[in-house]
């Protein structure tokens, strides 16, 4: 190794700058008004306050969060629940196939998720295909009220988040060896147990990716619930966006952010602790 | 056995139909001819000529590929750059550096929204083409270096100690050997970012200003308002832009590997 060199400074110079700059000092920042004092004039002022994390044990914003929580767990569940099975079956199917099956994957996760949410909203609202057909068919006989719902919400989010579980779980299933199956079939293994005692426990951190990367947009997406479940139904994301842009209130504003990225951190800590288990290659994991 | 087939087959092809349903409507109704129902009436592209119409719409377009393509190409110069330190180089943070590129992509887009709009303020930057610009920046950036870095591993280092012990400098190896074997990771890399900043609303949302608007925000602005057919057209376009930019930094990708494997 090449200790001296102007070109290896540069670049490392370069790269830490830029995150120094663009995503370690806005993240003190926000550490830091979470603690400062609300004011009409100037945003905020410099009196330091735990008021905007207490406030936060109020019945109402207390409801909030656990609606979000509420909904990124069901999210997460469903996610998971559609996604296993379907990475599981991709990931072994031929390898001839195998790469388109995992474009149709990959476009739609590169897709804008708002314009899958107006797809959905196109699909289920009033005069929408869903109801049409119904309304033809004559299985009921006035359009079902499915849009601005909670199911509609939950739709949404599973429609928009998908991918972002089958992805890590395509990527994890694949590196999972077919003859530790077998074995364990061989060695009288039921179905049932291959799956608890091998297959789970071997993807997990696969399970933990695409949990991380569906939990935590799914608790914070502002414009799911405008778009599909009206504005009756705020969400912890809608709540952010209310103290910043129409509230004027930042510290409470960044208070909440706190609290996302503190949860964040959390489930970051449990996955690295289980992929460093195993074996160190979390970053290609995801994507 | 067979009943074992039928689900193994149409399990998957329930799930596609679940993902493409809802967008193809999308597509086939951009092309129908009435405003209201969603009754086929007849085929038009009216819907289209009448986007093209739009002065507003085609001023943030505007904006939006030059935000695009400099937000694109910025992210891919220090996203490749990390890659290559990550992988070459041994420098103080360097495990933190990884972490943080990690806990970027996983961190829900309003927070950084709102912590750069902080940034932003405390530096008294007006919210307009610059704060976009530097958020898509930073948007785009871990998913290029996860990009660069997953072809990265896959070189031999022999080729470097080889380029060294025949007098090439950091740099030389850098532009002659690196760039133009990862050549494909980075340009997938520029594609994915493209898209990432042409479909951003969330941090833009929050770091944009009145006076610089870019397509997503326009697009939230008339999605809100219900569904209307010239909605249908501007997103079909937007969908068959992300699937034409998509497919190629696949294929960009597929190639590489390929011919990796063919080597061996």
């Amino acid at each position: 190794m090449q200790t001296k060199s102007t070109f290896k400074k540069i670049c490392v110079t370069v790269i830490w700058g830029w995150l120094l700059l663009f995503a370690l000092v806005p993240a003190a920042l926000m550490l830091i008004t979470s603690f400062l004092t609300p004011d009409s004039n100037d945003i905020v002022s410099f009196h330091l306050t735990f008021g905007n994390y207490t406030q936060l044990f109020n019945p109402a914003y207390l409801r909030i969060l656990l609606q979000s929580l509420y909904l990124a767990f069901s999210c997460t569940a469903l996610c998971l629940l559609i996604g296993y099975p379907f990475a599981f079956i991709i990931a072994r199917s031929t390898s001839k196939h195998r790469s388109l099956f995992l474009l149709l994957v990959i476009i739609p996760f590169w897709t804008s998720s708002l314009i899958r949410t107006y797809a959905i909203m196109a699909l289920i609202k009033a005069k929408g295909i869903i109801n049409t057909v119904l309304l033809a068919v004559g299985i009921v006989h006035h359009p079902l009220p499915m849009l601005y719902t909670y199911g509609a919400i939950l739709l949404g989010c599973v429609y928009d988040f998908l991918p972002f579980m089958i992805l890590p779980l395509y990527a994890n299933i694949e590196k999972l060896n077919p003859e530790l199956i077998e074995a364990a079939r061989d060695l009288g293994a039921g179905r049932i147990r291959t799956l608890c005692k091998i297959i789970l426990p071997l993807t997990s951190s696969g399970i933990m990716a695409g949990t991380l990367l569906v939990f935590l947009p799914a608790m914070t997406m502002f414009y799911i619930p405008v778009l599909l479940g009206g504005a009756k139904n705020l969400l912890l994301g809608n709540l952010i966006e209310n103290q910043f842009l129409a509230a004027n209130n930042w510290p409470v504003g960044a208070a909440i952010s706190m609290i996302i990225t503190l949860f964040m951190c959390g489930m970051i800590f449990f996955y690295w602790r289980n992929s460093l288990s195993k074996d160190r290659s979390n970053f290609e994991e995801l994507v | 056995m067979k009943l074992n087939r039928l689900i193994k087959y149409s399990y998957p092809a329930f799930v596609y139909l679940f993902l493409y349903f809802p967008i193809l409507i999308i597509v086939v109704f951009s092309f129908n001819d009435t405003s209201r129902s969603l009754v086929w009436k007849g085929f038009t592209t009216q819907w289209y000529t009448e986007l093209f119409r739009d002065t507003n719409l085609l001023s943030v377009t505007g904006h939006s590929l030059i935000i695009g393509v400099l937000a694109a190409t910025i992210a891919t110069a220090i996203g490749t750059i990390a890659a290559v330190s990550l992988f070459r180089y041994r420098f103080w943070g360097k495990k933190l550096l990884h972490g943080l590129l990690f806990v970027m992509i996983v961190t829900p887009e309003i927070v950084m929204g709102i912590a750069l709009l902080l940034l932003y303020s405390a530096l008294d930057l007006p919210l307009g083409f610059w704060s976009l610009l530097l958020a898509h920046i930073t948007l785009c950036i871990p998913f290029v270096t996860i990009t660069v870095y997953s072809r990265i591993t896959t070189l031999d280092k022999a080729i470097f100690e080889a380029a060294r012990d025949l007098g090439a400098t950091d740099f030389t190896i850098f532009s002659k050997i690196i760039i133009p074997l990862l050549s494909p990771s980075i340009i997938a890399g520029w594609l994915l970012s493209f898209t990432l900043s042409l479909d951003d609303v969330i941090t833009s949302y929050f770091v944009s200003g009145p006076s610089f608007s870019i397509l997503p925000l326009k697009v939230y602005a008339m999605v809100r308002l219900g569904i209307k057919p010239e909605i249908n057209a501007l997103c079909t376009l937007l969908l068959i832009l992300t699937l034409l930019i998509v497919i190629s930094a696949q294929f960009a990708l597929y190639k590489n590997s390929g011919k990796k494997h063919a080597k061996k």
